[in-house]
């Protein structure tokens, strides 16, 4: 192992030191411009706020302290919806969004994958096409649907949508084409395993960096959703809302801001950073062809 | 072949019924999710254009009136081609410059070690992952001397008064942009680290020996048209989230911002479709931007076929 890493580092072509000392700079620069506004919330969000009030502002924080935190929980009491109920709406509709994505689209993927039926290239190339678009545009028709449906002013509003999302499926399939050996589910076949058995059984196990990867692309679009448009009802609304009520107080309400920061971040980035190889692993199945 | 596959061989003389029949288990596994995927996402766009030739506010049926819409929206309505401008400007500066730092910064960290890398992708990924935490920008260019970017002008001297960042209409757009920046670092951006590491390293010998000079040669003769596929899904993604700027907006600089100045079609949209229930309207709005993005996207794609040649 190790011979073949420095063989790796001696042979790297067409690399010049001067050249690479420009590089890492240029990274570092970016670097700090990205986790720089991260780390001052984080900081921030154990800040006094008398530590707020300072001129000239400082990045560092003297008095360290959990007030913020606590703060979250009680400076939303004129609006009668205590900080929890929105912590909690939004951890059940990622939750439960993202575990309905992955396992509808891992069957849609399969079938797409390895059967083939009447339909099934219609339904892809649909499904391709859907990923040019962003969901924003058709926030508004949708809004239309959803009035004919009941769905407005429920948790459905955000989960059921959030099952059908099209670049979970485009993943999912992409990575089955390219890493799911045919001829494995074949002697399944011979052997009498049905179609059901092979999915849950045999592919999933295989497709797991997938399967991971629409779990944190799933969670990050679930636990940032913003509920304004189809839920009217404050007990129903989500962190994001809450987050640009809060930081609407400016700097007065800056601490609870970070706080409320802290908590959206924390949980999507911790899912990430434990799922990250899988994910890369399931981009590099990504490629588009044309 | 699979075994559906051959059933589906013996099936095909047969009619259409009996060839779903036959296929009933793949029907069973797609379309829970496909009918889920038609209603949420090709439906709106189906209803988005048909809508947008009429006039409709949810209460009453809507009532056709032709091309109304359009002709309304490109010479009557000044806030929409104010809006129509700011989404291009943004759309052009944030997609391509998104894109471009995305595959830089891929590039870049590609020759480091495992951890290296895994460590310094978790950076530059993090502020997409974080959602509503771009928020924190208005506390760093807050209007008055505690905002961060205030403070340190004011302390250099650069500045005697602090600059309404986020209501003045000469720095709205720029702040926007660095927000939107900092957080589009996305799902492009892991396609492209992906893609990178899946190129064979032999082309490079091979590269070598063929004359390749240096770094720049080398990534434009050999790594981007390895990895084009990659670079095809990065620009789909690009694109439409360049397009689809709004809620940020919203949220930096309120809603609708001093002078419309970074008025986006995205909070027009929500503007005639979520507060005046103008659903005709805001269809045909909704309309134009979908065509934008599915035109653009047809542009570039062509574009990218030709990297390395």
């Amino acid at each position: 192992m190790t011979t073949v890493k420095t063989a790796k580092r001696t042979k790297r072509l067409n690399r010049s030191f001067m050249g690479n000392l420009g590089v890492y700079t240029v990274l570092f620069i970016l670097a700090a411009f990205m986790i720089l506004p991260l780390i001052y919330t984080i900081v921030s969000s154990v800040k006094p706020l008398e530590e707020f009030w300072v001129f000239p502002p400082r990045f560092t924080v003297q008095n360290p302290t959990t007030e913020n935190y606590k703060d979250l929980f009680t400076i939303l009491t004129d609006s009668m919806v205590p900080f929890s109920r929105y912590l909690f709406n939004t951890a059940f509709i990622s939750i439960v969004g993202t575990g309905g994505h992955v396992i509808l689209s891992s069957m849609c993927a399969f079938a797409l994958s390895k059967h083939k039926f009447p339909g099934a290239k219609l339904m892809f190339s649909t499904v391709v096409l859907a990923l040019m678009f962003n969901t924003t545009v058709t926030r508004i028709p949708n809004f239309i649907i959803m009035s004919n449906l009941g769905m407005l002013d429920t948790y459905a509003s955000l989960i059921v949508p959030a099952f059908g999302s099209s670049l979970g499926l485009y993943l999912m399939k992409q990575f089955m084409d390219q890493m799911v050996n045919d001829s494995v589910l074949e002697s399944a076949r011979m052997d009498g395993a049905g179609e059901w058995r092979i999915l849950w059984r045999m592919v999933m196990p295989m497709v797991k960096p997938a399967w991971l990867t629409l779990i944190i692309f799933s969670f990050r679009d679930l636990w940032n959703i913003g509920s304004t448009t189809f839920i009217q009802s404050e007990q129903l609304k989500t962190l994001n809302y809450v987050m640009s009520q809060i930081s609407a107080g400016g700097v007065a309400r800056a601490g609870a801001t970070a706080a409320a920061g802290v908590i959206m971040m924390i949980v999507p980035v911790t899912v990430f950073i434990i799922t990250q190889s899988n994910v890369v692993e399931t981009m590099g199945t990504s490629g588009m062809k044309e | 072949m699979s075994a559906v596959s051959l059933k589906l061989k013996r099936g095909n003389k047969k009619s259409l019924g009996h060839r779903i029949k036959k296929n009933a288990i793949s029907y069973v596994l797609s379309l829970p999710y496909f009918i889920i995927f038609f209603i949420f996402t090709v439906c709106p766009v189906l209803i988005s254009i048909f809508l947008s030739f009429t006039t409709f506010n949810v209460l009453e049926a809507p009532v056709f009136i032709g091309i109304e819409n359009y002709a309304r929206m490109f010479l009557d309505d000044d806030v929409f081609i104010i809006a129509i401008k700011n989404t291009f400007i943004l759309a052009a500066i944030t997609g391509p410059v998104s894109y471009g730092l995305s595959l830089a910064v891929a590039w870049l960290i590609n020759d480091l070690n495992r951890v290296m890398r895994a460590f310094i992708t978790v950076i530059f990924f993090a502020p997409s992952l974080s959602g509503n935490v771009l928020l924190i920008w208005t506390v760093l260019f807050s209007s008055d001397a505690y905002g961060y970017a205030n403070g340190m002008l004011m302390n250099l001297g650069i500045i005697n008064q602090p600059i309404r960042w986020l209501q003045d209409p000469q720095y709205m757009m720029t702040i926007v942009i660095i927000v939107v920046l900092w957080s589009s670092l996305g799902t492009s951006f892991l396609s492209f680290i992906a893609g990178l590491q899946g190129i064979n390293r032999s082309y490079y010998e091979a590269g070598a020996i063929d004359g390749i000079r240096n770094r720049w040669q080398e990534l434009w003769y050999i790594t981007l048209p390895a990895m084009r596929p990659q670079l095809m899904f990065g620009a789909v993604m690009s694109i439409s989230s360049a397009f689809s700027i709004g809620d940020v907006v919203t949220g930096l600089v309120g809603f609708p911002s001093t002078d419309y100045a970074v008025h986006t079609i995205i909070n027009h949209l929500q503007d005639y479709g979520g507060i005046r229930y103008e659903m005709g309207y805001a269809s045909a709005i909704a309309t134009v931007l979908f065509l934008a993005m599915v035109i653009t996207n047809r542009v570039v794609r062509n574009l990218l076929s030709k990297v390395g040649e």
